[in-house]
Parts: C-alpha cells; sequence; structure tokens
C-alpha cells in the first residue's frame, strides 16, 4: 500500500541557488481522485517556486474549503500555511499580508470557494489589490459534495448523469476585469507549458493576481456534454498570449520579432514578455480586452493566457500608506505608542 | 519520429530486468528474491538451480554481472547485493531431492561423450540426462569440479557445497571416467559417440619468459599452484611471496599463501589499480587480509643466485592517461629490487588444443582455437561441441552454464534430426499485479535501506586452516533488508494510449522523473526533452502510440524507474498499470508455449 511519494529522486536533478531540487517543493501525496487537475495544478505551483527560487519560508499557502484549498498540503511543506473557513480565505490573506508584507502569499481556492461562498470576499480582495496570487482551480462541479453544478458551470453543460445547468455562469475573469484588477490570466491545468511562466508571472506580479485554471474534474465533470472536461477544454482553449518569465538580471534568449511581444517590467527586476499569438488582442488594453473576451466566450472559446496586466497601480500598503517594516520587525514603542499618543490621534480628528 | 516501441517482442521488457538481462544464464533474479522475502528458501533455490545450476557454488563465487547492471546501482550508488541473497536461499533451503530433474527408466540409446567435468559439462549433462541419454564425462583429475574445484580456495568455496551440486547432477546416472584424460581426439571419435561435449576450459597458465624463470623450482604458475593446494601436494610456502599480476587468481594466489604460512604477500601491478582486472570485492577481501598491492612496477627478471631464489626486478612505472582515462604514454622512471622466496605468476590462462588433430575436420582460428559457432555451440567438425572456457577463451563459471545449456539444446536436437540452427525461441509473459486501489502483489514502496555488507570469520581466526570459509553469509536481519532493496524491475510498467487523458497525474507523481508527454521527435532530440534529460543510452526510451487528445507521445525513460507502481496507481483510466514479466527461457527437450495474452487488470 502506497501512502507516500519515496524520497529517492533523479540523482542529477538541477539544484536552484539555494541548493534545492524541485522535490524539495514538494509536500504529502494528494489525496484527491487519481486523474484531478488540481494534482497538475499543483505539479506546477512546484515547478513555478523552484524556477522562481521561492525561499519555502518565505511564502504562506492560503485556502478555503474544497478539493481546491485542500491541495496546500500536496506541496511546498516547508512553508507557512492557512487553511481557513469556507470562502473566507482573502480576509484571512488580507489579515495575515497587513501584518507581514514581506511574505508572498499564494491563495488557492476552487469555483465553489471563491464565486459562491466566497464572492463577496474575493470581489474586494481585487478592490484593495491586496498583494497576493490567487489561484481559482475551476472544474465546475461541487466535487467534494459528488457533483452539483457549481456557479461556474456554463449555461447546458451536463451533470454526469445527464441533466443540464440551467442558470448562467459567473466568469471570474470577467469579474476581476470589471473590478479593476491588476493581473488577470486564464490557463488550462493540462498545460504546464503555459500554466508555469504564467504562476511565475503572477507570483512575481505586485498587487492582485488572479490566475483562473480550468482544472477538469476527473471523476464528476470529465464527460460527454462537460464543458470543462480534459476533452473539451483542449478543444477549445484558445491561446491568445504567450508569456515568457524572464528572471531579474536574467538574459532574453528567446527571439521575439520587433513589436511581437509586449515586454513588462515588474517591480522586483523580472520582466515579462507578452508575445501577442492573436494579433488583435492587447493584454494592456483593460477595455479591448473585456470586449474580446464577451465576443469571444459567447463563441464558446476558453480564452487563455496572461490577459491583462498593469503593474502602475499601488498595492493595498500603497493605497493606505502603512510602514514598509512587517509588524513583527517592530519593536514594542512602534507598535503601541501609548495611550498619549491615542488620545492625540483622536483629538485630531474631533 | 520515434515509432511507437514494440513490446510484444520478448526482449524489450526481459531488458528493462536488468540483471536478468545481464546474466548470460537469464536467472530470473527479481523472482527469487521476491520469494526470498517470504521465507521460500528451496522455491527461490529452484528459481536459481533452473537457470544457473549451481546457486550454492555461484552465490559464493559469481563473477556477478547482475550487480553493475543492477538499476538500484544507478538511483543510488550500490547495486543489491544479489549473489549475497543467492548464498541465502542456497544455505536456507530445505531438501530438494523430490523437485531434481530425473533420469528416465528407459534411456534413448543415444551416447554422449563429456570432455571435462567442470560447469559447462555438468550443466549440460544437468539438461541432458533427464532425456534418457547416455552420458561418459572424462576427467583428467580424480575429482569433478574443474576449475571450481582446482581454482577457487576452500575458504571461498567448501567442497561440501560443490560436492553436493555436482553430486545431483552426477545421480542422474552419468558415468564419470576420472584420471581419463583426454589426449587425442580421434581416439575419442573413434569409440563411436553419437555427439561429444568439449568442456576442457583454459587450464594454461600465462607464462612470464624474463631471465631466470627457470633457474628455481620456487616460480609458481597461479593455477596449477592452486591446484596442487587444493590437492594437498602444496602445503607449505616462504614467508615472503611476490604474486605477480592482479587479477582474480591473483586474489586467490595471495589469500592462498598467507593460509600456506606466508607472512608478508605482495601483489605486484604493471599498471595503476583502474586497470586491475580483479572484482573489486575481490580486491577488497585481499586487502582486509593485508595483502600489499603495489602498483606501476613491471617485472623485469628473476634474482636467482646460486639457484635460490631472491627476488626480482621491477621497473617503476608512470603512465600519462588521457581525459577517457586510457593510457597515452608510459615511461620507466626507476628500477628496484623486492626480496622474496616465492614467486606466483598469476597473469592470466589460455587455451590448450594441441590433443585436437589438425586433420580431423576442426578449423581453428587465429589464436589456435576451434572455431566454434557463437549459438549452436558446434565446431566445425559435425556432432562436436564447445562450452565454457574451451569454446570462447576464459570468462567465468556463468557463462560457462550458458554455453552448457546452449549445447545442451543443440545436441538434443541435433540427435532428434532437427536443425541446430533453428534455435527454440524465448518469451515473455506479463501478468496483472493489482490486488487493491493501492494494492500491488510484490512490496512496491522503495526502502531506502543501504547495501548490507557481508559478515567475514574474524582475521584471527580465518588463518588457522586452509579451509575456513571467510565468508559467513548474510543472517536475518541482513537479508530482511538486502531483498527489499529490490526495485522488483520485472513488474513493467505498461501503457495503454488509447485509455491516456492526459491530466500528468503519472508524470507528477513519478519520484525519479521518468515519465514526459511531449511531441514526438527523433530518438537524440526526444532524449534532451524529457522531465530529466535521458543521458543513459544503453537505456530504452519507451514511446507510446500517439495520445488521443492531442496527438502526443508518452515517453518513459526506463533508466531510472524504481518500479514504485505510482503512475500505475495516480492513473485514473488505467493507461498505466504493472505487469509482471516472466521470461520464458528455452532449454533442451523443454517445448516454451507462446505467451499467454495479457490479463486485465482487476
Amino acid at each position: 500500500m502506497s501512502t507516500s511519494k519515496p524520497k529517492v529522486r533523479h540523482p542529477n536533478l538541477p539544484r536552484n541557488k539555494h541548493g534545492l531540487t524541485f522535490r524539495d517543493y514538494e509536500g504529502a501525496v494528494s489525496t484527491l481522485c487519481a486523474g484531478c487537475g488540481h494534482d497538475s495544478v499543483t505539479g506546477a505551483i512546484v515547478q513555478a517556486a523552484f524556477e522562481l527560487e521561492i525561499e519555502p519560508h518565505g511564502l504562506a499557502k492560503m485556502s478555503g474549503i474544497g478539493c481546491s484549498s485542500k491541495t496546500p498540503a500536496y506541496f511546498l511543506s516547508a512553508s507557512h500555511g492557512f487553511n481557513s473557513v469556507h470562502g473566507r480565505m482573502p480576509s484571512v490573506t488580507t489579515g495575515a499580508n497587513a501584518a507581514n508584507r514581506d511574505l508572498i502569499y499564494l491563495g488557492i481556492s476552487g469555483d465553489g470557494d471563491s464565486l459562491s461562498i466566497g464572492l463577496g470576499q474575493f470581489a474586494h480582495a481585487i478592490r484593495r489589490n491586496l498583494n497576493m496570487t490567487y489561484l481559482i482551480e475551476n472544474n465546475g462541479v461541487y466535487g467534494l459534495t459528488k457533483g452539483q453544478f457549481s456557479a461556474s458551470a456554463d449555461l447546458g453543460s451536463k451533470a454526469k448523469k445527464g441533466e443540464a445547468n440551467q442558470q448562467p455562469p459567473i466568469d471570474p475573469v470577467s469579474l476581476a476585469m470589471s473590478l479593476g484588477a491588476t493581473f488577470v490570466a486564464r490557463s488550462f491545468s493540462g498545460d504546464k507549458a503555459q500554466l508555469v511562466p504564467l504562476l511565475k508571472a503572477a507570483l512575481t506580479h505586485n498587487g492582485f493576481a488572479l490566475v483562473d485554471i480550468i482544472s477538469p474534474c476527473v471523476t464528476f465533470n470529465d464527460h460527454e456534454g462537460s464543458t470543462k472536461s480534459y476533452r473539451w477544454s483542449r478543444e477549445h482553449v484558445h491561446k491568445v498570449v504567450h508569456t515568457d518569465f524572464v528572471p531579474p538580471a536574467g538574459e532574453i534568449t528567446a527571439d521575439y520579432e520587433a513589436g511581437a511581444a509586449i515586454p513588462v517590467d515588474m517591480h522586483d527586476g523580472s520582466r515579462v514578455m507578452l508575445r501577442k499569438v492573436d494579433d488583435d488582442y492587447d493584454p494592456t488594453d483593460r477595455l479591448a480586452a473585456i470586449d474580446f473576451l464577451q465576443r469571444h466566450t459567447a463563441a464558446g472559446e476558453v480564452v487563455t493566457g496572461l490577459l491583462y496586466i498593469d503593474e502602475s497601480k499601488p498595492d493595498m500598503h500603497g493605497v493606505s500608506g502603512t510602514t514598509a517594516t512587517p509588524l513583527r520587525d517592530l519593536d514594542y514603542d512602534a507598535l503601541n505608542p501609548g495611550a498619549d499618543a491615542l488620545a492625540e490621534i483622536q483629538l485630531a480628528w474631533r | 519520429m520515434m515509432d511507437p516501441t514494440d513490446t510484444s517482442h520478448p526482449d524489450y521488457f526481459h531488458r528493462v530486468v536488468d540483471c536478468q538481462w545481464a546474466c548470460p544464464a537469464h536467472t530470473d533474479v527479481p523472482q527469487y528474491i521476491r520469494l526470498i522475502a517470504q521465507g521460500r528458501f528451496t522455491d527461490a533455490y529452484m528459481v536459481n538451480r533452473q537457470s544457473n545450476v549451481f546457486p550454492g557454488i555461484l552465490g559464493r563465487v559469481c563473477d556477478r554481472p547482475c550487480e553493475p547492471a543492477c538499476r538500484r546501482g544507478r538511483v543510488e550508488d550500490k547495486a543489491v547485493a544479489i549473489c549475497r541473497l543467492k548464498r541465502v536461499a542456497a544455505d536456507h533451503r530445505e531438501d530438494i531431492s523430490e523437485r531434481l530433474p530425473k533420469a528416465p527408466e528407459q534411456g534413448n540409446g543415444k551416447r554422449v561423450a563429456l570432455i571435462g567435468a567442470g560447469c559447462a559439462s555438468l550443466t549440460v549433462a544437468n539438461d541432458l540426462a533427464p532425456l534418457g541419454y547416455e552420458l561418459h564425462v572424462f576427467e583428467a583429475l580424480e575429482k569433478s569440479g574443474g576449475l571450481m574445484r582446482t581454482n577457487i580456495p576452500q575458504f571461498r568455496l567448501p567442497p561440501k557445497v560443490l560436492d553436493e551440486e555436482i553430486d545431483n547432477i552426477l545421480d542422474m546416472g552419468v558415468q564419470v571416467h576420472y584420471g581419463a584424460r583426454i589426449d587425442s581426439m580421434a581416439e575419442l571419435l573413434d569409440k563411436h559417440f553419437d555427439a561429444v561435449f568439449v568442456g576442457t576450459g583454459a587450464p594454461k597458465g600465462k607464462e612470464l619468459k624474463l631471465p631466470g624463470r627457470y633457474d628455481s623450482d620456487r616460480i609458481h604458475i597461479g593455477i596449477q599452484w592452486l591446484e596442487s593446494v587444493a590437492f594437498e601436494h602444496t602445503k607449505t610456502i616462504g614467508k615472503q611471496v611476490l604474486i605477480i599480476g592482479v587479477g582474480n587468481t591473483a586474489m586467490d594466489c595471495c589469500r592462498t599463501a598467507l593460509r600456506l604460512g606466508a607472512e608478508n604477500v605482495k601483489v605486484m601491478a604493471r599498471k595503476p589499480r583502474q586497470f586491475f582486472k580483479a572484482s573489486d570485492w575481490e580486491l577488497e577481501d585481499a586487502e582486509e587480509e593485508n595483502v600489499d598491492i603495489v602498483v606501476n612496477h613491471s617485472p623485469k627478471a628473476f634474482v636467482v643466485e646460486d639457484g635460490v631464489l631472491k627476488g626480482m626486478d621491477f621497473e617503476v612505472m608512470t603512465y600519462e592517461l588521457d581525459d577517457n582515462g586510457r593510457i597515452v604514454e608510459s615511461a620507466v622512471t626507476g628500477e628496484t629490487m623486492i626480496p622474496c622466496d616465492d614467486i606466483i605468476l598469476a597473469i592470466g590462462q589460455e587455451n590448450a588444443f594441441d590433443w585436437i588433430e589438425r586433420d580431423i575436420g576442426f578449423e581453428f582460428n587465429e589464436w589456435d582455437c576451434p572455431v566454434v559457432d557463437e549459438d549452436t555451440m558446434m565446431a566445425t567438425r559435425e556432432g562436436v561441441f564447445f562450452g565454457g572456457d574451451a569454446a570462447f577463451g576464459p570468462k567465468n563459471i556463468i557463462w560457462g552454464v550458458a554455453h552448457g545449456h546452449a549445447a545442451a539444446i543443440s545436441i538434443h536436437r541435433y540427435l532428434s534430426g532437427q536443425d541446430i540452427t533453428d534455435r527454440p525461441p524465448r518469451h515473455l509473459n506479463l501478468s496483472a499485479q493489482k490486488m487493491g486501489i493501492h494494492e500491488w502483489s510484490y512490496s512496491n514502496q522503495y526502502d531506502a535501506s543501504e547495501r548490507r555488507l557481508m559478515p567475514h570469520v574474524g582475521l584471527k581466526e580465518r588463518f588457522k586452516q586452509l579451509d575456513i570459509e571467510v565468508e559467513l553469509g548474510f543472517n536475518e536481519e541482513q537479508t530482511l533488508a538486502e531483498v527489499e532493496r529490490c526495485l522488483n524491475c520485472d513488474i513493467q510498467t505498461v501503457f495503454k494510449a488509447p485509455a491516456c487523458i492526459e491530466c500528468d497525474a503519472c508524470i507528477d507523481i513519478c519520484p525519479t522523473s521518468c515519465l514526459t508527454i511531449t511531441e514526438n521527435g527523433e530518438a537524440a532530440d526526444l532524449r534532451t526533452r524529457l522531465s530529466a534529460p535521458a543521458e543513459n543510452m544503453d537505456q530504452a526510451l519507451y514511446v507510446s502510440d500517439a495520445l488521443p487528445q492531442t496527438a502526443r507521445v508518452m515517453v518513459k525513460d526506463e533508466d531510472l524507474c524504481v518500479h514504485c507502481g505510482l503512475c500505475a496507481e495516480r492513473c485514473p483510466t488505467g493507461a498505466w498499470d504493472m505487469l509482471k514479466s516472466k521470461v520464458l527461457q528455452p532449454y533442451a527437450g523443454t517445448v516454451v508455449a507462446k505467451p499467454v495474452t495479457v490479463k486485465k487488470a482487476v
């Protein structure tokens, strides 16, 4: 009986600057159904964290409830983590980020956790431009409660036993765009070549980075008539932008034709090169992007890639003018200036 | 574009079982290790005996081509102690007399002469006796076993073990004529045997014709000296002994010399250590006994004064190596005389076929050895077969056994009126191993234990007598740990492309990064585009048919797969399954059935 993945590894695995191999970014073996898209997303996170050379203790994994929200147990076992109440991961992350802005916050959520019970939290985290990466492992179905349609199920898509969905879907990408999100991407769990650079860009983005990932539920939503199955996704994905992530001081090795790639400088010195696959798409033009997305969604296409990016907007700390120092690094007097100081502040507001 | 791997060819999955593929006799190593793990020592012994005939002997002194091939040695640095486990099976087996092959009451009326009672002839006898042949073994010495008895010292291979396994063969009514050296092939052929097998080994020790060679009787030829010790004609040696040469015979000579009273034994090597021919473990055992191994000394002359051996002159050498470690230049930097009382020459051995007349139908090659067909083992004279060191020069016991099996097939076909070049094929069966969602019929969890070391008799104790076996055999703890180190490479990962939905679950779970889904390409290109580059060119890529959804291919680099079964456990559609391969090896008189169809997993 196998309950764990053995520590044995390929003897020639590359190591990053911390001396770690990608295996050091793994967690426990998944207890999700074999073939779950979420496990591929886990694999992509492991790869992205290894390639970004993240120090495991410099990252916090945040989640709510659902199949998706179990997955932080399966990667980065040496990182911090908080498994919160259903749909409340954004609030908990907001608090954590307010207290310690130095950590990288990686939230893992699902279509239920984010688009039903947690929709309000999700929307306000975007509004605040909370500095976090927010993954939605989107499978259109409540897998943990055995296959009811979720809020992202498409109109007319069929459940495993054949009944058609009657309610229109909430599209997290369109929603995020309309709420002013500064980084919006969509990908597919079955395409790591696209997903890994997107995750690297998202983890590097200063602000709220949404990556909506079509992640098929192999048990309840991988059949004929499903619009979130492996086969349907592969047949309907429309890639509009190709993303290359270039680390700080990294060399741009790909050959870009003049004007074919849009460079976006990230705040940490890395650079994201956006290569258009679709000529009439501009990932820096919000209104045009929204229009494009609406048209293609109506045509039954799943548009993927880094759909919108804006590195210029301040994040929550920037808007609020909070201290640049994590609260844990402030000494007691700075954290608690005393009753006199409080009285003075209150006096100013009289 | 690589074609999909043809796994229907019996050799594909056989090659994945590196140990079994590397073994000349194709012993089913993983199977007998599992049997040992279950405490089924007798069954484990019989699995061995079927292919290698001498498990107790080989469990001590096999040259172990399986171990350098062992996948475990690539995943970590140390192979499974396969040979030691073979001995465990032999040490703990129960009575096997009921399970041994028997000669039929009625013979088939055909007579076969076997020259030499070594491992090759004995294997032929083992295979032919149950088929009703009248077998006559002609042995020059007074005991059977050939070089196994004369050249391997008793402290490595106790006579009891040798006798028992040889008697199991001879007891099938094989007639051995001791003290019956064959001096003329023509005379033997005149006796009208229906077939003749030559298993005379490579009995001639190489000479070192340097000044002084014949001026003293204290200069010995290694294999002759060992034989003389084995038959107790030689019981003493001087205090200071030089062994010239650094192969396995040299190791046996130096350790034997210590037991006959030598106090200072030096093994003199012409080249640096990496060029030694001796097996690593034999070198280690000799060094444990404080044998001094001296490198870069090239023999120049024997120093004999007034008929008394004083020592030997050597040239001290230096070597220049290229990037591949090959010697490109050598130079003599000095000379030295090393004093000694005896010198033993152990610089190799050769065939000697002066007893085969040149005008009776045998073709000879440039080394003055009879030409022998590598498949049929037959010489150019019809009805005369060769095997062991007599066939293609000095090899080892397990090769002798493999030759014996092949020759027995030929002899039986030849005497049954069948074409001997039409070799019975090897087949391979695959069978399901799945017992439940996370349960397999084998111990699939990777066990990180390190290779166990063989316990030895203490250094003081072992020199008291010549026949104290140094290696004690694995104890229970060592056996239990070592069996779990086997990766069960015969439990094959088998892929069915039509079932794959390309969810990547197998790729993510694989602990050794063996799996990739990618665009097909040429092998050289594909090898660079995998989860981890496939740099071991000796190991196959297992390439699938085009996958249904994207027409990409699943590629498995067989090199470092630990056969943990996690790919099959995590596969939602059963595209990966673990199926046990069993190689069906043909032997004389056995009909190898066509493989059964692959059973579906439960």
